[in-house]
């Protein structure tokens, strides 16, 4: 057993070197872009190992809305407000710019005092100071990234966040299955379990502190949570049958999840704190996938109750269901969007299962996605995006759209095939 | 959240998951099938061929793969026909049974871990109206986690959505 661990981890270590990095592919982008430029950081000398600037730049590109000015265009290097000379940046089409400046400040902390200005009205619209560890820089760079989108667009920025997914590594037909967490941008990709047995669904608490899923280490499928930075971990069920689809209500007090123990798929409450389960469904048919409305007292959920997969609502207090979606042949794995209003789903019509969102006040349902066969889409926590599965050729590949469709980009990862996206909630 | 205190936390964790991982026993042995040949046949040099044909009846090759079409769990004729003979078996020698349901990558994933449990149900309610004591069978979905075969088109779909028996 010793000899068995001894051997895991160096296999781990010694091919930390292959773990997957998600790299960033944009396919599509706003017609308009805003013309930006972020002037690299006058790091006063400081090797930071990363440049901020340029995550500044992906971040904003990243987003669809932005078009970042060609570095070596750039005719100075401005650290501060006072040291523009707005000709220069006017000339070359800008609208913004970013410009910072990055000092030690002691005890191994470094403070970067940023501005955005807005080069057309020749005014600075915002000047910040965060401070971080050189450990943090790029924690620093997307908080700079926030700043200057929400100043911009009147939105959240959701740069900050970060991405579960599993990925499947096959070698000679055996796999190896592994949960990880990675930064929005696919950086600093971390393992938080790897198994030879399948993991699924992972779903995020409400503080971004724990993540539930399913793992079929024990021979069955079962649900755990796993706190990200204490690494406790508990098994929440194990009962026979399927344990699938965990989903932490709003407040956190609370597990929505799928159990077969009764007959067939239906979905139960667990209350974390006194371990007790409740039923929620009572239905012959396949009750799966809830997700709370962020009242806490809604659930939207995937039923075949009416002979093919669609979307209902669930009240909790009362039990009564009612089917929402109508259009289409297949309508599952509903994710809400944080205007409490747009659904995003599995949505088929004829043969191909695209991405769609969904109104619920108006019940009109557009596509998203022109790949094929996709799945489980999760959206941002601002709501400008949305990520999902989705197959390219043979490889299993992690796609982001914006939910009004207007930009696509794909993350491949360099090993396996990566699957279930759940974007986190704000963590700052 | 502090980047530094999240490395950390996460290599404890890693650990602690391998740790957990360790631990498990993910692989449900089969119960074994043969009946104890050796002593016989060295004590008197005579092979006793009647305990041989039943360790060859045991394994004889019924199909144990069972195959269903796109979203359905309905059992196929030649289905049928292989679970009669695995009734009988399992009828004049019981032993513990394990369907494992799949589905195709189509459609979205804890839909098809029901769906997978869906056609192995079929199976067991099969084998049970046949009279196999439900005890002995255990019913465990897989969804599209196990692919049997690798590729986006309807062959490889196709030996996907299956039921197999072990």
């Amino acid at each position: 057993m010793v000899h068995k661990i001894l051997s895991l981890l160096l296999l781990i270590m010694l091919s930390s070197a292959s773990f997957g990095e998600l790299v960033i592919k944009i396919t599509h982008g706003n017609d308009k872009p805003t013309r930006i430029a972020v002037a690299p950081i006058d790091q006063t000398g400081i090797q930071t190992g990363e440049d901020i600037s340029r995550i500044v730049e992906s971040d904003l590109q990243r987003s669809g809305l932005f078009e970042t000015i060609e570095r070596r265009n750039m005719l100075a290097f401005p650290g501060r407000a006072q040291d523009v000379y707005y000709r220069d940046w006017r000339m070359l089409g800008t609208e913004y710019l970013v410009a910072g400046q990055l000092r030690s400040v002691g005890g191994g902390r470094y403070q970067l005092e940023f501005s955005l200005l807005n080069v057309t009205a020749q005014k600075t619209e915002l000047t910040h100071k965060v401070s971080g560890t050189i450990t943090q820089m790029r924690d620093l760079a997307h908080l700079v990234s926030d700043k200057v989108y929400e100043e911009i667009t009147g939105i959240r920025g959701a740069f900050s966040t970060r991405l579960a997914y599993v990925t499947a590594i096959r070698k000679n037909d055996k796999y190896t299955y592994r949960l990880n967490v990675a930064d929005a941008d696919g950086a600093r990709e971390k393992l938080v379990l790897e198994s030879g047995e399948p993991i699924m669904s992972p779903s995020w608490s409400g503080d971004g502190k724990e993540l539930a899923y399913v793992s079929f280490e024990t021979g069955r499928p079962a649900i755990f949570r796993q706190n990200l930075v204490t690494a406790a971990r508990q098994q929440l069920t194990n009962f026979t049958g399927l344990n699938g689809a965990p989903s932490w209500s709003p407040d956190g007090t609370r597990m929505a999840l799928v159990l077969s123990k009764d007959g067939n798929p239906e979905i139960y409450l667990l209350d974390l704190q006194s371990n007790k389960f409740s039923r929620l469904t009572r239905h012959f048919a396949i009750d799966t996938e809830p997700t709370w409305m962020p009242d806490g007292k809604t659930l939207l959920f995937t039923s075949d109750r009416g002979g093919t997969p669609q979307i209902y609502k669930l009240n909790i207090a009362t039990k009564a269901t009612e089917r929402l979606t109508f259009t289409g042949n297949y309508n599952a794995r509903p994710s809400l969007a944080p205007d409490g209003r747009t659904l995003a789903m599995v949505h088929r019509q004829t043969d191909t299962f695209h991405i769609a969102s969904f109104d619920l006040k108006t019940g009109r349902m557009i596509e998203l996605t022109e790949t094929r066969l996709d799945e489980s889409p999760t959206v941002a926590p601002n709501g400008a995006m949305l990520m999902y599965a989705t197959k390219q050729g043979d490889r299993g590949v992690l796609a982001a759209v914006s939910l009004d469709a207007g930009v696509r980009y794909v993350l491949p990862s360099s090993i396996g095939d990566v699957r279930e996206p759940a974007w986190s909630p704000f963590l700052r | 959240m502090k980047v530094t205190s999240i490395k950390s936390g996460l290599s404890a964790l890693f650990l602690a998951a391998l740790l957990a991982g360790c631990s498990s026993n993910p692989v449900v042995e089969e119960q074994p099938t043969s009946t104890d040949i050796e002593d016989t046949s060295v004590q008197t040099g005579q092979v006793d061929t009647s305990e041989i044909e039943d360790v060859a009846v045991e394994t004889v090759t019924a199909d144990t793969i069972f195959y269903f079409d796109f979203d359905k769990a309905l059992l196929k004729p030649e289905s049928r026909a292989a679970l009669l003979e695995h009734s009988a078996m399992l009828q004049s020698n019981p032993r513990n049974v394990r369907l494992e349901g799949h589905a195709d990558e189509r459609g979205t994933r804890e839909y098809n871990m029901a769906l997978g449990e869906r056609r192995a149900q079929a199976v067991k309610e099969f084998l049970v109206l046949q009279g196999v004591s439900p005890s002995l069978i255990e019913v465990i979905s897989y969804g599209e986690e196990r692919a049997a075969a690798y590729g986006s088109n309807d062959d490889a779909w196709g030996l996907n959505r299956r039921v197999e028996l072990k």
